[in-house]
């Protein structure tokens, strides 16, 4: 069984540029609103993800410059969903080397499965260092879209090709 | 051999965690058996485990373990992951 892939669980809805934030707790709370608003969790998920930054530090900032907030499945989470926000000015999360972060992703999991798909897909377009160069200039939610879009389908394309010549092969 | 892949929730950071180690066996062309834990269970699942892969604050959590541990910064960075997973397989 297929998940949602990233494009379908982020739409512009969950996308904000030039999010004012003092620090990471409003950082993380700007993101939960959007992800709230979204309809994938209730408000109360936004202080889950707080307290998990809390409880366990700035781990959660997983790549320089980007934080992945989230907190476990719980009654607050409605559906899998996504929140991209990304920070008029960054803001220090106390992580060593990762530090200051200027996107944050937010993220609803209902359980370990249903998001692993667009996960890794966040993971490829976040390795690739243009797509996150365009991800970071981004003056709208609709231009963040389209680099995911364009990014989604140059991954389809190069794995449709990839079938297809292996399938030749055999 | 078996790698735990450990992060705070146990599907966030660590599911990237374990997209990466997957990546990387496969870049070294070595085979393992990946897990996912969060930091709650992971010392009693690093009883089992050969490699422990984290973050610098996570493994601090961790506590004395048998198993080797590694640290990674970047997550989406599959260099890193490569570099540090050859010298702990080649250490092993």
């Amino acid at each position: 069984m297929t998940s949602p892939d990233l494009l379908n669980l982020l739409p512009e809805s969950a996308i904000r540029v030039n999010v004012p934030a003092e620090n990471w707790r409003e950082a993380i709370r700007a993101c939960g609103e959007v992800l709230a608003a979204t309809g994938a969790v209730d408000p109360a998920y936004i202080d889950q993800m707080i307290a998990v930054v809390e409880e366990l530090g700035p781990y959660i900032v997983i790549a320089p410059g980007i934080a992945l907030a989230h907190a476990r499945p719980s009654p607050a989470v409605h559906r899998v969903g996504f929140s991209w926000i990304f920070l008029e000015h960054p803001v220090p999360f106390g992580h060593a080397e990762n530090d200051p972060v200027r996107m944050v992703i937010g993220l609803a999991a209902p359980d370990p499965q249903s998001h692993v798909q667009a996960l890794a897909t966040l993971a490829e377009l976040l390795a690739d260092e243009a797509c996150r160069a365009q991800l970071l200039q981004a003056d709208t939610p609709a231009e963040v879209r389209r680099v995911v879009r364009l990014f989604a389908e140059r991954k389809a394309c190069a794995e449709a090709s990839h079938l297809s010549a292996s399938g030749g092969n055999s | 051999m078996k790698i735990l892949a450990v992060c705070g929730m146990g599907l966030g950071s660590g599911l990237l965690l374990r997209m990466q180690v997957e990546k990387a066996l496969q870049r070294l062309g070595r085979q393992a058996e990946v897990e996912v834990a969060d930091i709650g269970i992971a010392h009693a699942l690093a009883r089992t485990a050969d490699l422990i892969v984290t973050t610098k604050e996570l493994a601090e959590r961790l506590g004395d373990v048998r198993a080797r541990v590694i640290t990674i910064t970047n997550f989406v960075d599959l260099e890193e992951m490569v570099r540090k997973l050859r010298e702990a397989l080649e250490a092993s």
